[in-house]
């Protein structure tokens, strides 16, 4: 599978210096395969998530446009696009991403029970082990650190089997320990299952896990490393 | 976990935000379900009463307006007596236009050692008698015999029990249903018992006779016959029968309707108000809930829910939070209403008649599902927004 990307920009109206048009993103064309891990590097307010956002089906570009599998993902209504997020696409955002009300482990199976699809209990449980949170299972999100805030929504993403793969700063509540944990773990999934990783970061800790590394600046996408 | 029974353990788990919405709704389901019931307890009782009364025009002494107010008498039960001759009811059955009338003879029990309570005693003649008969004949299915008396629900004795009235003892043979009225609180027995009574309370120094007849009566209930106008009947009446006054019984309930119809007013103000008061307070516990909920719903928006699903989810939850509400309103609402009716009848100086348990649960059922309705309604625009909410820029704002 493959999501590509044709000459996406994000503009938002917004008044800086003379223009009253601002570019989070400016046109960039990109292609995720399997198979592999990108990260994409760059500093804060760079438009690193903004891109991973537009990728991933979150945030429709003001320009250009985003396939999946050929269809442009943008014209899908969101019934359509809903599905296939559930479906294909995990994402680990930034900051707390849990609902409150249910535990770990019904957070983590909770993308498929929302469409009565078989819940995907033993891929959770060996996840969950991968990344020391399987004593956590029935806890409530608001007793977990940002740690293992941030782990359970990486097991809820990759429990799932999604073909694309988007973490957005998944590292940075972690310690080095959990951090290379979390980091090989993306590693072997998209190289043992075949799928696409795409890591957004500002910490160099993940180049070294890296098939294809991008770096953004002030909304210019550029590849550093292929 | 579909959406349903996310909505559940949502509800489930955050009891203090479930109670708080669940209140609201209650306290518009306590006015709406306690007000309606009041309003047709008041309504039920008036039909009682008119039905009780059962006749168009009351032919009594001129006198006895001023010894005693029908109003009173029939709505409280407060006791009175007044007598006139018994050729009253012949003079009326000559009128044209009347197609039935019947005697009824009032007696005032005393609370003295003679009697056993102190309540008003009705004479009836079974065989003439239209407003009063049919409704013993519910409860007794023979006639009454002599010294037999029927006795109104709130009059506290048992059937079989012997109850002494100027030291006459009569037996209870039947208690009536309510009517809600003063009637309730009356003695019925029939003319040979009355005349029996009228005695022994002649014998212990209270005085009835006036006129010449052996008989004495309290008051004719006159029907008067269709396609004649009552008012001319009630007319001809005053005007041809010496020393009694024809009262049309519309007039007497007059001042009941009247007075039903004030609280009827400020019942329904009252449910109109609370239910503005309520609707705001719903309409602002959503907006609070949409800031805090707005995270939550970017993360679900995030793992693939669709805005149908969250729309769904929002009001599902509304529509529970309505439906535990409903019930708890309707409960408090029947725990204050129905054991109190004495208290609320009493302050409202109205004739008061719980309506049938039919009425009661249609009314109970659909005050719940106003409350289930009413809380999706408030939390429409909520549903919407949370259903809009950009999860990217959403999840990164809370950091």
């Amino acid at each position: 599978m493959v999501i590509k990307a044709e000459n996406i920009a994000k503009r938002y109206f917004r008044k800086t210096g003379r223009a009253n048009n601002f570019f989070a993103v400016k046109p960039v064309s990109l292609d995720i395969r399997s198979g592999g891990t990108a990260v994409l590097m760059g500093r804060s307010g760079s438009g690193k998530t903004t891109l991973l956002n537009m990728l991933s089906g979150l945030l429709s570009p003001t320009e250009g446009r985003v396939l999946i599998d050929d269809r442009d993902l943008y014209s899908l209504d969101d019934k359509a696009l809903s599905l296939l997020r559930s479906e294909k696409i995990g994402v680990v955002p930034q900051g707390r991403s849990a609902v409150d009300t249910l535990t770990v482990f019904e957070n983590i199976l909770l993308p498929a029970a929302l469409y009565g699809r078989a819940q995907p209990e033993k891929e959770a449980q060996m996840w969950m082990e991968r990344l020391n949170i399987a004593d956590l299972r029935d806890v409530r999100p608001a007793e977990l650190s940002g740690g293992e805030l941030r782990r359970m929504a990486i097991v809820r993403a990759l429990a799932h089997n999604p073909e694309v793969l988007f973490a957005d700063e998944p590292t940075g509540d972690l310690d080095d320990e959990n951090t290379h944990l979390v980091l090989s773990a993306f590693q072997e999934y998209a190289h043992e299952k075949n799928k696409a990783v795409f890591i957004v970061t500002h910490e160099s800790d993940a180049l070294g896990y890296a098939d294809l590394v991008y770096r953004m600046e002030d909304g210019n996408l550029t590849v550093e490393r292929q | 976990m579909k959406i349903f029974s996310l909505a559940v353990k949502n509800l489930v788990r955050k009891p203090v935000r479930t109670m708080v919405l669940a209140m609201i709704i209650a306290f518009l389901s306590l006015a709406v379900f306690g007000g309606s019931v009041v309003v047709l307890s008041l309504r039920s009782g008036l039909n009682s009463l008119e039905a009780r009364l059962g006749a168009d025009i009351i032919l009594v002494p001129s006198e006895a307006q001023s010894k005693v107010s029908f109003q009173n008498m029939f709505l409280q039960g407060t006791t009175g007596a007044f007598y006139m001759d018994e050729n009253v009811l012949e003079k009326a059955l000559e009128a044209d236009g009347v197609e039935k009338a019947a005697p009824q003879t009032f007696l005032a029990s005393l609370k003295a050692d003679c009697c056993s309570i102190k309540i008003q005693v009705i004479g009836i003649d079974p065989e003439q008698d239209f407003t009063v008969q049919p409704w013993i004949s519910r409860s007794l299915s023979r006639e009454m015999g002599d010294m037999d008396v029927a006795v109104g629900c709130k009059v506290e004795a048992e059937v079989g029990e012997i109850i002494r009235i100027y030291d006459e003892r009569c037996k209870v043979v039947a208690r009536l249903e309510t009517t809600g009225t003063g009637l309730d609180t009356a003695v019925y027995c029939n003319m040979e018992t009355m005349n029996h009574l009228l005695k022994a309370a002649e014998d212990k120094g209270v005085s009835h006779k006036i006129g010449s007849g052996d008989q004495v009566i309290s008051a004719v209930y006159v029907k008067v016959r269709d396609g004649y106008d009552i008012d001319s009947v009630n007319s001809w009446l005053n005007g041809h029968i010496r020393k009694v006054t024809a009262v049309r019984t519309r007039n007497m309930i007059t001042g009941v309707s009247d007075g039903l119809a004030g609280v009827s007013r400020t019942v329904t103000f009252l449910i109109a108000a609370v239910w503005v008061l309520a609707v705001v307070i719903l309409l602002l516990s959503f907006v609070l809930i949409i800031r805090e909920r707005s995270r939550e719903f970017a993360v679900l928006r995030l793992i693939g829910a669709s805005r149908r699903m969250l729309s769904g989810m929002v009001l599902l939850e509304s529509a529970l939070c309505g439906l535990l509400g409903g019930l708890i309103g309707v409960g408090v609402a029947a725990l204050l209403i129905f054991p109190f009716a004495q208290l609320i009848e009493s302050t409202l100086n109205l004739p008061y008649l719980i309506p049938d348990m039919g009425k009661i649960l249609l009314l109970a059922a659909g005050t719940v599902l106003l409350s289930i309705a009413v809380a999706p309604l408030s939390g429409m625009m909520a549903a919407y927004r949370l259903s809009r909410i950009d999860p990217g820029t959403t999840l990164r704002e809370g950091n």
